[in-house]
């Protein structure tokens, strides 16, 4: 793939002040995990067009990152002592991504509940609507289904809307238009029309929200054919993942998390785009395989914390494609380490997890050394109480536990 | 015996003639000329006031409505025996009978207003400028069809005549409609959309959400009701507390149109786009009558009487009433427009057996189309086996 890396700024800075960042919020980091570190790295071709993954296939380049991180490395040193690109809260990020994009491209549009004048029930896209206009930033009204069947018949003749549920759970309102019409109107037209949609909202259980305001609608979506579905856990992928999703030419899902939306990080100044389909290596390891996403990353790095002081060596990877999965970044992760671990947050019945365990079983059985474990929430509906509701979830003890079971 | 021969004579040497252009023969088929009709029955307007009976036509358009409306007919009527000869298999819903429909709808507008459907949409395909060959090898699910055989009966679009298909759940397809006019409107292009759906599919609720957010917003979509009185298998009194659909929308205006007569159907489609552009959305109720079942597996027969159909059949068939009009107006002999009919029963056949010959679609074309190509799958999902990375 003849693709020409435009911007080296761009792709360094792609790689240390987001790893240098996870140093300082996680553990201490080996340095060789700089060179090691692949992952969210994205290149944009000389004639505009992007392509994943730099080679795109199979084989990741790594001498490009690492080439491009010792460059960053020199620069960074003579730059000024201000550090590069700048903070902020997780939902400022996934705004700016969105604003970058409507700027770029001016079939980009956004509608959903309380978007536009309120400027959405987590801020994600306040100020929008006073700078692009009320058509463009479109309050609807509360009519979940069809306001993503409009959407998505906008979508047929090219725009790009940007579809709010103001929580996910509500969106199982729309399943048929997102299963019927989103996934599937690509394929039954024999190709003709193309659903560039973007379904994004906030799920997953909150702090006391109650049942059906804590919903995990990964699991109910992943069958359909036809959607990407993707999860943003820190500011920096989210922003990535938000302008991926509203370039990608295919109708993607993405998931935020109800309790992440205050996540402070410092991201680049300069422009980039991740990859929708790439996981994420958050920290690199030897003796067991960690997959998660959303919020139980945050659960997982914190049971790392106390595994590292007991002695062991976790590999956790973010695996931020829900559909499909990155079976390249996990085999490899399967091969080194032989043992698996899924934290999720889905139900343990028909869940990410459930999925992931059959994806690694089917494909990577003679690498493991032990049974997949895969910690799920409770197959219940998030009970109110605040002690139930931790119960309901996976907890970092629970964590520290499974991965002492495994490395026996 | 001089007579008959001199009159053989005579008629083979008309005969060429004939079968050439229509119009250049006869006395009023000059196609400057216009002819002015009356609508069957005055529009019924619910919060607006109805446009006028009188329309005008030439005897081109007459001609032009009678061959469109003839060959939809035919095309239906082929696709029942190709059913019963298990060549289409599913589901097939054919729309013999409300012809006038499509073909009113499109002589109004232009290719670059939007039509959307549920799934009796062969014949709307056909009108915005589908082919036969396209619509049989997508009924047989050949490669051909136009939707590559991965559509079928329910799944016809035709991007470049700007028909957004061909929907299996009804009532879905009105919030797409909402969502082609929003497009219209974001762009500001001058054009309509045409949200069609069925007296069945009126009791859903999302066509209500969308009727409230187009007028909302000023959306210039139209939303057509074709009234066939029956949804499936239940009359429309046995389903709708109001059968009046066309008041449905309250606020919104609405019209009900004779949907067996194409000219009050051309009339009402030119006035609501008119009205749509300016004013935001309308409803129109299109009173029409399906001969066949509600599909193949539907005789048709045991929720409606046989005398129902055929008394339709005679006085309001719609291809009829044209052939009465062609002939009251002397554009045309009965013979010239039996002619026609065997013309279009002749290249409806062969289209079947071009669409017979045309292959099957290769395995490969099970995964394509998923996702659109260069973007999405990677690497292997636990969903598809279609191994892009190699695995370690």
């Amino acid at each position: 793939m003849a693709a020409i890396i435009q911007g080296i700024g761009a792709a360094t800075a792609l790689t240390s002040p987001n790893s240098l960042d996870i140093k300082k919020s996680f553990l201490s980091i080996s340095p060789r995990s700089l060179s090691v570190r692949k992952g969210s790295s994205f290149v944009v071709s000389s004639d505009g067009r992007l392509s994943y993954g730099l080679n795109g296939r199979g084989g990741r380049a790594e001498h490009f990152i690492t080439n491009a991180v010792a460059a960053k490395e020199d620069t960074a040193a003579a730059s000024t002592s201000s550090k590069p690109g700048h903070e902020l809260l997780l939902f400022e990020a996934l705004r700016e991504g969105l604003e970058e994009e409507m700027d770029r491209d001016p079939t980009v549009c956004v509608m959903g509940e309380d978007v536009g004048h309120y400027g959405g029930s987590y801020k994600v896209t306040k100020g929008l609507a006073p700078k692009y206009g009320d058509l463009r930033v479109l309050d609807t009204p509360i009519a979940e289904n069809s306001f993503t069947g409009m959407g998505i018949g906008a979508a047929m003749t090219g725009l790009r809307p940007v579809v709010e549920g103001m929580n996910m759970g509500f969106l199982l309102l729309a399943f048929n238009q997102i299963s019927n019409n989103c996934g599937m109107l690509h394929y039954t037209s024999g190709g003709q029309f193309k659903i560039p949609i973007v379904i994004r909202g906030p799920g997953g259980v909150g702090r006391q929200l109650g049942a059906e305001h804590s919903q995990r609608l990964e699991s109910y979506f992943q069958s359909i054919p036809g959607i990407q579905m993707v999860a943003c856990s820190t500011p920096y992928n989210a922003k990535g993942l938000m302008k991926a999703a509203i370039r990608s030419d295919n109708p993607v899902i993405l998931f935020e998390h109800v309790l992440l939306y205050n996540l402070k990080e410092r991201i680049p100044d300069e422009e980039y785009v991740l990859n929708l389909e790439e996981a994420e290596m958050v920290r690199p390891g030897e003796h067991v395989t960690i997959l998660t996403y959303s919020r139980m990353r945050y659960h997982v790095m914190q049971a790392a914390k106390t595994l590292v002081n007991k002695g062991y060596d976790p590999e956790v990877i973010d695996i931020r494609s829900l559909k499909p999965f990155d079976l390249y970044t996990i085999g490899k992760s399967v091969k080194k380490t032989h043992r698996v671990l899924i934290v999720e947050e889905c139900m343990r019945t028909g869940g990410i997890g459930a999925s992931l365990t059959a994806a690694i079983t089917e494909n990577f059985h003679d690498y493991l050394d032990a049974p997949i474990v895969c910690l799920s929430s409770q197959d219940v509906p998030t009970p109110y109480a605040g002690t139930l509701e931790n119960w309901t979830v996976v907890q970092p003890p629970q964590i520290v536990t499974a991965v002492e079971q495994l490395c026996q | 015996m001089a007579l008959s021969t001199s009159r053989r004579a005579i008629n083979q040497f008309i005969k060429p003639l004939s079968s050439s252009v229509y119009a250049t023969r006869r006395l009023t088929s000059d196609s400057t000329a216009t002819i002015t009709v009356e609508t069957s029955l005055p529009f019924t307007a619910h919060n607006i006031d109805p446009p006028s009976r009188s329309i005008t036509t030439s005897p081109n358009e007459l001609m032009t409505f009678f061959s469109d409306m003839a060959e939809m007919r035919r095309m239906e009527i082929a696709a029942d025996s190709l059913y019963k000869a298990k060549l289409i298999r599913g589901f097939c819903h054919l729309y013999d009978g409300q012809e006038a429909v499509a073909v009113g709808m499109e002589s109004a507008i232009t290719r670059k207003d939007c039509i959307i459907t549920a799934y009796r949409d062969h014949c709307i395909f056909l009108g915005r400028g589908g082919t036969l060959l396209e619509s049989f090898a997508e009924l047989m699910g050949r490669k051909e069809g136009c939707s590559r055989g991965k559509g079928g009966s329910m799944h016809f679009y035709k991007k470049e005549g700007g028909f957004y298909g061909g929907h299996g759940i009804v009532g879905a397809q009105v919030p797409l409609g909402i969502g082609l006019a929003f497009a219209q409107k974001y762009s500001k292009e001058e054009y309509v959309t045409f949200a069609m759906y069925g007296d069945g599919a009126a009791n859903q609720g999302q066509l209500f959400e969308a009727l409230n957010m187009a007028a909302l917003w000023d959306l210039p979509a139209i939303l057509v009701c074709e009234n066939n009185h029956y949804g499936m298998g239940t009359a429309e009194w046995r389903a709708a507390k109001s059968p009046a659909y066309y008041k449905r929308g309250d606020y919104v205006p609405g019209l009900k149109v004779d949907g067996m007569d194409v000219f009050a159907v051309k009339q009402a489609c030119k006035f609501a786009k008119e009205h749509a552009l300016k004013n935001g959305p309308i409803i129109l109720e299109m009173d029409t009558y399906r001969y066949h079942g509600h599909s193949m597996s539907d005789p048709g027969s045991t929720y409606r009487t046989r005398d129902e159909i055929s008394g339709v059949r005679q006085e309001r068939d719609p291809i009829e009433r044209i052939r009465k009009l062609i002939l009251a107006h002397d554009i045309a002999t009965e013979k010239e427009l039996k002619d026609i009919e065997k013309e279009k029963r002749k290249i409806v056949d062969e289209a079947i057996a071009k669409a017979k010959e045309s292959p099957m679609p290769d395995p490969s074309e099970l995964f394509t189309n998923v996702y659109v190509k260069g973007f999405g799958v990677e690497a292997c999902g636990a969903d598809r086996k279609e191994v892009r990375a190699t695995l370690p």
